[in-house]
């Protein structure tokens, strides 16, 4: 057996009838690293010597037959946007450079108590605004199916490590699709569960109203096991839903007979690459093939998702990185005169110290961000833009519920190209807000949605296909792509060789 | 009389007052809101605004301010939600305070203010709405020694705010200062908030400006100001007359009206006594409000309502009425006693209940154990003579052991030295005149005065009174209306 290709729930059924050990399994996975990395830059930090430290103490405490959490000796990667006490959390941001929380996310505190061992932090677009990882402070994060390429965004970190073998399982969020689409582009399975199913608490806020916290792995299967961890209600987060988490597992293994599947026309319009849509139609007749019908249904508001994310998005990350001014913690500017940032004037020192520092401290497409947001909430345009947007919010919400009325989930396809080149859209920020064409409408509904390989292409690139479903649906979307993976091997491709 | 009653004018007043609620909990996290403690000690991630931190609202809070929004006679809104105020500020950690945009959870109140002597008719000040908010942290400028240090002390930040905001409804700046000290009992009677201005548990700005009646029957309005960083009721009163003055004249010299220029913001100097014009750029603030996405809208049912309403206790205006009836005091004293706060509402009705006479106990409250009190500051609750001490020596007075004004020299006393009432009356050698000593001072009076005998005897019984202060003199301890009672019979038996 060799480790790191094991998928995470035989490693789990491996480790409890003690073939190996979690020392043995995290050493692999952290040698793993090592070698990859350096090429990859999946993650930002790693944690080697707590990692084992947890692993040992794991495999001790199962030696002694002591009860053990449902994740025991597991390695889990965990994208750096989540504060965790014993390492840096800087959301790939210079901002945050040596940040260290003196508290850990709720995420981070339901893993540790499931006993899983933390392997380290991941890359990703610079709080989280991105979708090709292509914005993060520390470097870009590459495609482990061609290296050319991006792995999308912004849990690029987190996607590339499953992708190469660094991680069995790791954490993600998902803002307008940032666990879904780069999971489609780098081959695995990721779910966005529904806004509330998982708490933020800890989760440093990019848009408040559309994070969520969701698994990544290679397949539904260790979703489900790593979303069966984490979920839950979190007195702390008040947006958080108070309703009991089923048992995702036990579902998994029911048949698809008499399952409603929709189908947007408007998803295969313009735009849609040719391959793509080759394999997003084959998964559709999987699924017809297993039992499940498909419907045509309408999403007419479809089109305004894009642009009412990007008001909504920018708003609330204005607001929400408000806080970070160099006067109580992270960046600040240390006093040296300068004019490189075109601003020689202040109304203050203590002006010149908040532009400064943030000037310094943030990238260009928080900083584009920031302004759009300041923008869209400034009086005499909010009516116009943000208060707008909250109304097509609405409209695309009450689109979601008609549809599922007709259907029990909405299949299509995540992205409308496969990964694409490394640079390729950096230029050019519309076309790169485009890559959450397909995946922001969950967001702004709060429902969940979930995306997994359904293909290669000629290219050996991965294609991902999208379920989204209603508020709490988690356990229908994990056992529709179960069931799917169950008679197909997409998700257990490994990529090719990765030179260091 | 009111400062501008000789001008041509009508002075109209409107106030925002903050106050900070008693909760032992902040509004979003639960850290401790005392008073006083070392910077940056009642503070939590939430609270300091860190990363990935999350607000969780504080139902008792809410509860509070309900409390206080009911007093006022408001309108509760079933629905309510929070939003954001954006602005950066050292003291304000995440950049924006979580507060009440177009939502307050209240509107629509009033509360009625009334002078006992009269200065004022009785005015009825309405109120716009009342909301919930987050206090900031506070920033320390160490300007000694030229080294611009700024401090921050974070322990406020997070502590529950209601804000009041009126109608221009206040007429003069003694109206106003009354309305404050009416909103602020009823603050403090209902538990809502302690009120302490130096504190920081209360703070007013207000609005002002001239109505001024035109020949043509046309009514100028001057610019309205707003006056900040006023530090006590009284300062407010004397910021608000200086700005009367100062608009009078401004209006005199320019006839400039409202309208013609933004509404601009004024700091009281409180040591000059005057007002200063702030930067302009400081009132043009966009403080982009938005709904604030980490809290979920609160709604209030009828039933919460009524139970906020069933355990509310007894509003001062209320109070007043109560007390009058209950004790058969004149409104005057209920009025003065309820204004002093419940702790000497509550050691007032012990007294009275001891006495068993409520006007002689407000007496002894009015001249005595207020007096005292004042002189020596401090609250009634530290006050180290008890309702049963006072009313121990009111009840010798009544028996006739000493006379009223002795009985207050051994309240001194009492106070003076903590001792008992019965130590204290012992070791200023006062003890009941016998019967016998005191015909003998009489007679030894009457022997000593012709003058005032003959007085009398031709029916100046008034002239008996000169007797009492000679008879004191010799013996401290007699009771001068038995001294008088004995001398006129004694008198009157002379042949
Ligand atoms: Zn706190």
């Amino acid at each position: 057996m060799t480790i790191t290709t094991t998928p995470a729930a035989e490693l789990a059924s491996a480790l409890q009838k003690g073939e190996t050990t979690s020392v043995e399994c995290t050493t692999a996975f952290l040698d793993r690293i090592e070698a990859t990395n350096p090429t990859i830059n999946a993650f930002l930090s790693v944690d080697r010597d707590g990692a084992l430290a947890k692993a040992e103490a794991v495999d001790t405490a199962r030696a002694q037959g002591k009860p053990l959490g449902p994740l025991a000796g597991l390695p889990v990667a965990v994208k750096d946007v989540l504060c965790t006490t014993d390492q840096k959390t800087t959301c790939a941001s210079r901002m945050l450079k040596t940040y260290k929380p003196p508290y850990d996310a709720d995420v981070v505190r339901r893993l540790r108590e499931a006993d899983a061992i933390i392997l380290g932090k991941t890359n990703m677009d610079e709080f989280a605004m991105g979708g090709s990882n292509e914005n993060s402070a520390y470097g870009l994060v590459r495609n482990p199916w061609d290296t050319d390429r991006a792995p999308g965004g912004s849990s690029g970190g987190s996607a590339a490590a499953v992708a190469a073998d660094m991680a069995p399982l790791a954490i993600g969020s998902d803002t307008g699709g940032s666990i879904r689409q780069p999971a489609g582009l780098c081959g695995i399975t990721g779910l966005k569960p529904t806004y509330g199913r998982v708490s933020r608490r800890g989760l440093i806020a990019f848009s408040s109203s559309l994070d969520q916290i969701g698994p990544m792995a290679r397949s539904a299967k260790e979703c489900a096991m790593l979303l069966q961890a984490i979920a839950g209600h979190d007195p702390g987060d008040s947006t958080s839903l108070n309703t009991p988490v089923p048992e995702y597992l036990t579902n998994l293994e029911k048949p698809l007979e008499g399952l409603r599947i929709g189908r947007v026309a408007e998803h295969f319009g313009d735009g849609l690459d040719s391959e793509v849509a080759e394999h997003v139609e084959q998964t559709f007749a999987a699924y017809e093939a297993a039992g499940a019908t498909i419907h045509e249904v309408e999403l007419p508001h479809a089109s305004y998702g894009v642009p009412t994310y990007y008001l909504i998005a920018p708003s609330e990350a204005s607001s929400n990185l408000a806080r970070y001014d160099g006067a109580h913690y992270g960046h600040r500017w240390d006093g040296t005169p300068s004019d490189d940032q075109g601003i020689t004037t202040f109304d203050s020192p203590l002006v010149e110290m908040y532009c400064r520092s943030r000037a310094e401290g943030f990238g260009p497409e928080v900083k584009r961000r920031i302004m759009l947001g300041t923008y869209a909430l400034s009086a005499g345009y909010y009516d116009a833009y943000y208060a707008k947007a909250l109304r097509v919010r609405r409209l695309i919400r009450n689109d979601f519920t008609q549809a599922f009325e007709k259907v029990d989930l909405i299949g299509g396809p995540v992205s409308a190209t496969p990964a694409f080149k490394l640079g390729e859209k950096t230029d050019d920020p519309v076309s790169m807000y485009l890559v959450d064409l397909y995946t922001v409408g969950a967001n702004l509904a709060g429902i969940g949605g979930i995306s997994f390989p359904c293909g290669f292409t000629k290219n050996n690139l991965p294609v991902g296909f999208q379920l989204q479903g209603p508020a709490l649906s988690e356990p229908l979307l994990l056992q529709a792509a179960h069931q799917y993976q169950l008679t197909t091997d997409w998700h257990l491709q490994r990529t090719p060789a990765i030179s260091s | 009389m009111t400062a501008e009653s000789h001008h041509p004018f009508t002075t109209v007043i409107g106030l925002e007052v903050h106050v900070q609620l008693q909760t032992e909990t902040k509004l979003f996290c639960g850290c401790v809101t005392t008073f006083g403690s070392a910077p940056n000690t009642q503070v939590c991630p939430t609270c300091l605004g860190l990363p990935g931190s999350l607000p969780v609202m504080n139902r008792r809070a809410f509860d509070l301010s309900l409390r206080a929004a009911l007093a006022l006679n408001c309108k509760i809104a079933s629905f309510t939600k929070w939003d954001r105020k954006n602005y950066f500020y050292p003291d304000l950690p995440k950049g924006y305070q979580i507060s009440q945009f177009d939502l307050p959870f209240s509107y629509e109140g009033h509360l009625e203010v009334t002078d006992p002597k009269g200065a004022f008719e009785p005015r009825n000040v309405r109120i716009i709405r009342v909301h919930l908010e987050e206090d900031a942290g506070k920033s320390m400028h160490d300007e000694t020694a030229g080294t611009a240090d700024s401090r921050i002390d974070l322990n406020r930040t997070g502590t529950p705010l209601c804000e009041i905001v009126t109608e221009p409804d206040m007429r003069s700046p003694e109206e106003a200062r009354a309305w404050l000290n009416e909103l602020k009992l009823l603050l403090v009677y209902l538990g809502v908030s302690d009120c302490n201005m130096q504190e920081g548990s209360l703070r007013v700005d207000a609005n002002v400006n001239l109505h001024i009646p035109q020949p043509d029957g046309r009514l100028a309005k001057t610019p309205i100001v707003e006056i900040k960083n006023m530090n006590s009721f009284r300062s407010v009163e004397r910021a608000l007359i200086y700005e009367t003055e100062r608009q009078w004249g401004e209006w005199q010299a320019t006839h400039a009206e409202i309208g013609s220029m933004p509404k601009q913001t004024r700091g009281w100097d409180d040591s000059a006594g005057v007002t200063r014009g702030q930067r302009h750029k400081e009132e043009s603030s966009d403080y982009r409000y938005f709904p604030e996405p980490d809290l979920v809208p609160v709604t209030v049912s009828e039933e919460q309502v009524a139970t906020v309403r069933a355990t509310m206790g007894e509003p001062p205006a209320m109070l007043r009425k109560t007390l009058a009836e209950r004790w058969h005091i004149p409104a005057y004293d209920a009025d003065v006693l309820v204004n002093q706060g419940p702790e000497l509402v509550e050691y007032f009705e012990d007294l009275a209940n001891k006495v068993g006479e409520g006007k002689v106990a407000s007496n002894w409250m009015q001249q005595d154990v207020l007096r005292m009190l004042n002189e020596r500051g401090g609250r009634i609750a530290d006050f180290p003579v008890q309702p049963a001490a006072v009313a121990d020596i009111i009840a010798r007075v009544k028996k006739g052991d000493f006379d009223t004004g002795r009985g207050k020299e051994i309240f001194a006393a009492v106070l003076e030295t903590g001792k008992p009432v019965d130590e204290v009356v012992a070791s200023m050698g006062i003890a009941a005149v016998d019967e016998g000593d005191l015909q003998k001072l009489c007679e030894e009076l009457i022997a000593e005065n012709p003058k005032i005998v003959a007085d009398v005897k031709g029916g100046k019984e008034q002239a008996a009174g000169g007797l009492i202060g000679q008879a004191k003199r010799k013996n401290p301890n007699v009771n001068p209306g038995k001294v008088r009672a004995l001398a006129l019979e004694l008198i009157r038996a002379l042949p």
